[in-house]
């Protein structure tokens, strides 16, 4: 049978999950092996070398590099306060004296004889790894952390902007295809994930980080509010860090697109239960979509599917139309042609036969369409 | 067995998400490539391990010709019969290429060196810092410390002069405590190439905490760049400690029968090979999905650029950051309402292996192609510039004619070649497509002829040309060019409908064309012939090469393309009113037959 590979994003209401949790740089891990965690528990800890200042003492005294021994008056590795002089002249006029000061809290790092430089480092801060998930931890990597397994609802976005947060899942309009407007946003959305419909407007993502929503997902929102928000035009797809005061996971595409009815659904049978949720998004070298995390079963399931990967598409396959001039619109695979076909652009492409709801049937290049994983 | 012997050679390129291998084989005299393979790159998880991409490539090759190449996991040579092959080379961007910070006592002057050192062995260059880099210490330290680079190039000084700068940027780099990009147990690789005084200083302060090299000054003198001592020794860290961390490329270094060299090195390589065999001036350019890379050669002297967030997928969208949107919609013949615009290109970005379905996403496609090529040449023109800081001796008569130093290398009216790769031009619909979108960008002046590469082969010919540049150019001019034809534009500017250029051109094949240009005007001149005999006369005030209103004859190309005389004139302009824009747009198109009607 005929078909081709096109991975998609995965909307599954049960599914076995691994999470590493790994620190950057080696600390301690403060959870052990199969001991159940709780997704704001702190799993591995670190501390960060504080940043490094550098003062240069030579030109601050007027005196050359190799002379700073005999003005310093703190060595390397002494801890010093900010506003610590750490070296000073010593002129026959009091009025003519020059010190030096630290301009940080921290230790002296080095003192170059050199450049004239003196190194200060601040102390380390503290770098802390949550679990993120509730689950088990099944594997720990000494030095770096833990690996999480946990059973659950997982749904991937295509988008998202903003770091890991937690909530209860609240479905905040009544259909799929209805806009999130600014008014539907209450005092009690405080702290929960908040979905929406076909689109959030920069009004609505506002007024989520007035009132102090953890986090957004939607269908889709203009690129143009985007903009706005950030302040600046997101040249390449790798997100997570934006610090907003609210995550926003977007799961269709750049405009207004209603939210695939069974992600919708799916979410929606999760009303009020408690989600795990990031909206760190890379597109390149390693893919990395944004995703909300439900841990255990949805109400009507029993057995949790394992996650096939399955890697390719057959007629039959529900799929989601990803470009123009049909964006967003899903239908079912009705055949995949083997043959090159020449699509309107002129091109040479692959293609599959996708049917629509009404029963039209339209031919799209293979490319521009993904699976609906479920 | 001896170079000459060569008949058979397998070449494989680890491109980022496709693995293409090649087959050339010796055909009488000359060396002709014959069948080609491809199968995704094996580097990230679930495999880990380069090799298997390759050996399933080769497979292919395999089935499209009939040879056997493989024995199980290992590379037949000699070639015997239809067995095996005399030699297997290779070159590699996987797993995001070689990536390097660098670092010069003054930006414009060591820290521009060795951004061209870097460039030139085929690195991405993650930033340079400089101690006059407007940045204060404590920021140019998190920034090292933020960065993963593969390797560092460390510069600064002349020699024989102060040594308080470079030893100044060790330190930073010590307190930074920076870790390479991968095997986190390894020590970062620097390679110093600054002052000789300062051998000393430096390998106290980096020696125990970085893997240090030492090599030669990159700047000994402020009138002299010597780049290539520290160019071998990228590439030599390169070879021995980068790609040892990489999954399975232990296993591939052992399969090879020449070093793996970085994809953009090999590609460097093989423009520098055709400009010196023809004494050519010659732009390339390979616009990915990604990154765009600019590789150039005037008056001999090679020059790489790589503009990392520059491309047509995944950074589409830093196009339009970049290039604003007005510069993307100038180009389009059609009215399109700004925010569809902005949403389209960035469904791009998040799903960007999707293509254009119709002619009107297509044209959308080359809009942001025009701003993206004339941006990484822009960046490129920046950085091919004469030694800055030198000392220049004027006479009384220079004294009116106050050029700088560090003037660009890149001059449009002497360039002769154009080479254009990536998906964008090398897949166009129509050729005529590509030829326009790079002049375009590109704006030549005079005579230019130009091609495209059309299965992107030019990696495997540039690691191919280290054994033999003979099989590397024969295949080269026979079966990786696609030639398009030559572009003919007069220099200067006239109102429009002005007469300004009567032209005659006689092809090898004894076919001949002649005609007039008019300002404002395309012509499109079907012409296939691959060597040609051009007479221009410009009118007065206009230059095609041999002063404006002289009569210019040179050799030129036809192709698949033909000829292109612009008469747009030069610096082109577009119309700031919108009507006549897409009016002129739609008349250019059309004489071009760039979409179907």
């Amino acid at each position: 049978m005929a078909h081709a590979y096109t991975p998609g994003l995965k909307v599954m209401p049960c599914t076995l999950l691994k999470k590493k949790r790994l620190l950057p740089i080696p600390g301690k891990v403060l959870a052990a092996l199969d001991q159940q965690v709780d997704s704001l528990d702190v799993v591995a800890q670190t501390e960060l070398p504080g940043k490094v200042f550098s003062v240069n003492v030579a030109n601050r005294l007027a005196v050359g590099p190799d002379e700073i021994q005999g003005f310093m008056l703190k060595a390397e590795g002494d801890p010093v306060k900010k506003g610590d002089i750490i070296a000073e002249n010593k002129p026959f006029l009091k009025w003519f004296k020059t010190s030096v000061e630290s301009p940080v809290d921290g230790t002296v790092e080095a003192i170059s004889f050199i450049t004239g430089q003196v190194l200060l480092r601040e102390p380390p801060k503290v770098l802390p790894i949550k679990a993120y998930v509730k689950g088990k931890v099944v594997e720990v990597t000494p030095n770096f952390g833990v690996t999480i397994e946990a059973e659950g609802t997982f749904i991937q976005g295509i988008f998202g902007i903003g770091g890991e947060t937690n909530g209860e899942i609240c479905v905040a309009v009544s259909s799929p295809d209805e806009d999130l407007q600014p008014e539907a946003l209450k005092e009690t959305h405080k702290g929960k994930i908040l979905i929406g419909g076909k689109h959030a407007s920069l009004a609505t993502i506002k007024r989520a980080i007035e009132l102090g929503v953890n986090a957004i997902v939607v269908g889709g929102i203009h690129d143009r509010d985007l903009r706005q928000l950030l302040g600046y035009d997101i040249g390449v797809a790798v997100t997570g860090s934006e610090q907003l005061g609210v995550t926003v996971i977007i799961t269709e595409g750049f405009g207004m697109i209603p939210m695939a009815e069974y992600t919708f659904k799916l979410l929606s049978s999760r009303n009020g239960e408690k989600a795990s949720v990031s909206g760190a998004t890379q597109i390149r070298a390693g893919v990395m979509r944004p995703e909300i995390i439900v841990p255990g079963f949805p109400k009507n399931v029993t057995e949790c599917k394992k996650d096939q990967g399955r890697g390719w598409i057959e007629p039959g396959d529900p799929i989601r139309i990803i470009r123009e001039p049909h964006f967003g619109v899903i239908g079912t695979v009705k055949s995949l042609p083997p043959e090159l076909t020449v699509i309107g652009s002129e091109s040479h492409a692959r293609v599959l036969e996708v049917t629509l709801d009404g029963g039209e049937v339209i031919v799209i290049p293979r490319a521009n369409i993904e699976v609906l994983e479920k | 067995m001896s170079k000459k012997d060569l008949e058979i050679i397998i070449a494989t390129d680890c491109g980022s998400t496709t693995t293409k291998a090649i087959l050339i084989e010796k055909k009488g005299d000359t060396y002709r490539q014959t069948f080609r393979g491809e199968a995704p790159t094996t580097v990230e998880a679930p495999f880990e391990d380069v090799t298997k991409g390759v050996l399933n490539s080769i497979t292919e090759v395999e089935e499209l010709s009939g040879r056997k190449i493989l024995d199980g996991e290992r590379i037949i040579t000699p070639n015997s019969g239809n067995t095996g092959a005399d030699i297997y080379v290779s070159t590699s961007s996987a797993g995001g290429g070689l990536q390097m910070m660098v670092a010069g006592a003054v930006k414009a002057m060591t820290g521009e060196s060795a951004q061209r050192c870097a460039l030139g062995a085929g690195a991405i260059v993650m930033d340079v810092l400089a101690s006059n880099d407007g940045r204060a210490d404590h920021e140019k330290i998190e920034r090292i410390r933020q960065l993963r680079p593969d390797m560092m190039l460390l510069s600064g000084g002349t020699d024989g002069g102060t040594i308080t700068h470079v030893v100044e940027l060790a330190q930073f780099l010590k307190a930074a405590d920076p870790k390479p990009r991968l095997g986190a147990s390894y020590k970062l690789p620097v390679i110093y190439a600054g002052n000789n005084k300062a051998h000393a200083q430096i390998t106290e302060i980096l020696g125990a905490n970085t893997a240090l090299i030492i090599t030669e000054n990159l700047r000994p003198t402020l009138e002299k760049e010597n780049l290539m001592p520290a160019r071998h020794k990228i590439h030599d860290i390169f070879l021995e400690h980068v790609m040892q961390q990489a999954p399975g490329y232990p296993r591939l270094m052992k399969m090879v029968g020449a070093p793996i060299m970085p994809t953009p090195a090999a590609v460097g390589t093989m423009t520098e090979k055709f400009a010196k065999a023809n004494n050519f001036n010659v732009l390339a350019v390979d616009i990915g999905g990604a990154t765009t890379d600019v590789f150039s050669v005037f008056s001999g002297v090679f020059n790489r650029t790589v503009s990392a967030n520059l491309g047509m997928s995944y950074s589409i969208s830093n196009v339009m950051a970049e290039a604003g949107l007005a510069n993307i919609l100038r180009w389009l013949p059609f009215d399109m309402d700004e925010q569809d615009l902005r949403n389209r290109l960035k469904n791009k970005m998040i799903r960007p292996t999707t293509i254009p379905q119709t002619v009107e996403d297509l044209q959308i496609e080359h809009a942001v192609a025009r701003e993206a090529l004339r941006l990484a040449f822009d960046q490129h023109k920046a950085l091919a510039v004469g030694l800055k800081g030198v000392q220049q001796e004027r006479s009384i008569s220079d004294a009116f004619d106050q050029t700088s130093s560090g003037q660009s290398l890149i001059n449009v009216m002497k360039l002769d070649y154009v080479i254009g790769s990536g998906g964008i031009l090398a897949h166009s619909p129509r050729r005529t497509q590509s030829m326009l979108m790079m002049i375009d960008a590109y704006q030549p002046e005079g005579i230019t002829r130009m091609a495209v590469d059309s299965i992107f082969m030019m990696p495997h010919l540039g690691v191919l040309a280290q054994i033999s540049e003979k099989a590397a150019l024969d295949v080269f001019y026979h079966d990786c060019l696609v030639r398009l034809g030559t572009c003919l534009a007069p220099k200067g500017l006239a109102k429009e409908g002005q007469l300004i250029m009567e032209w005659e051109v006689t092809g090898s094949d004894g076919s001949r064309q002649a005609g007039e240009l008019r300002f404002g005007d395309i012509l499109h001149v079907p012409f296939a012939a691959p060597k040609a005999r051009l007479v221009a006369k410009p009118a007065k005030g206009f230059d095609m090469g041999a002063g404006p209103g002289n009569r210019a004859e040179a050799d030129i190309e036809g192709g698949v393309v033909g000829l292109v005389l612009d008469g747009r004139g030069r610096p082109f302009n577009l119309a700031k009113d919108p009507t006549k824009r897409r009016d002129d747009l739609n008349k250019w198109y059309k004489a071009m037959e760039m979409y179907p009607v």
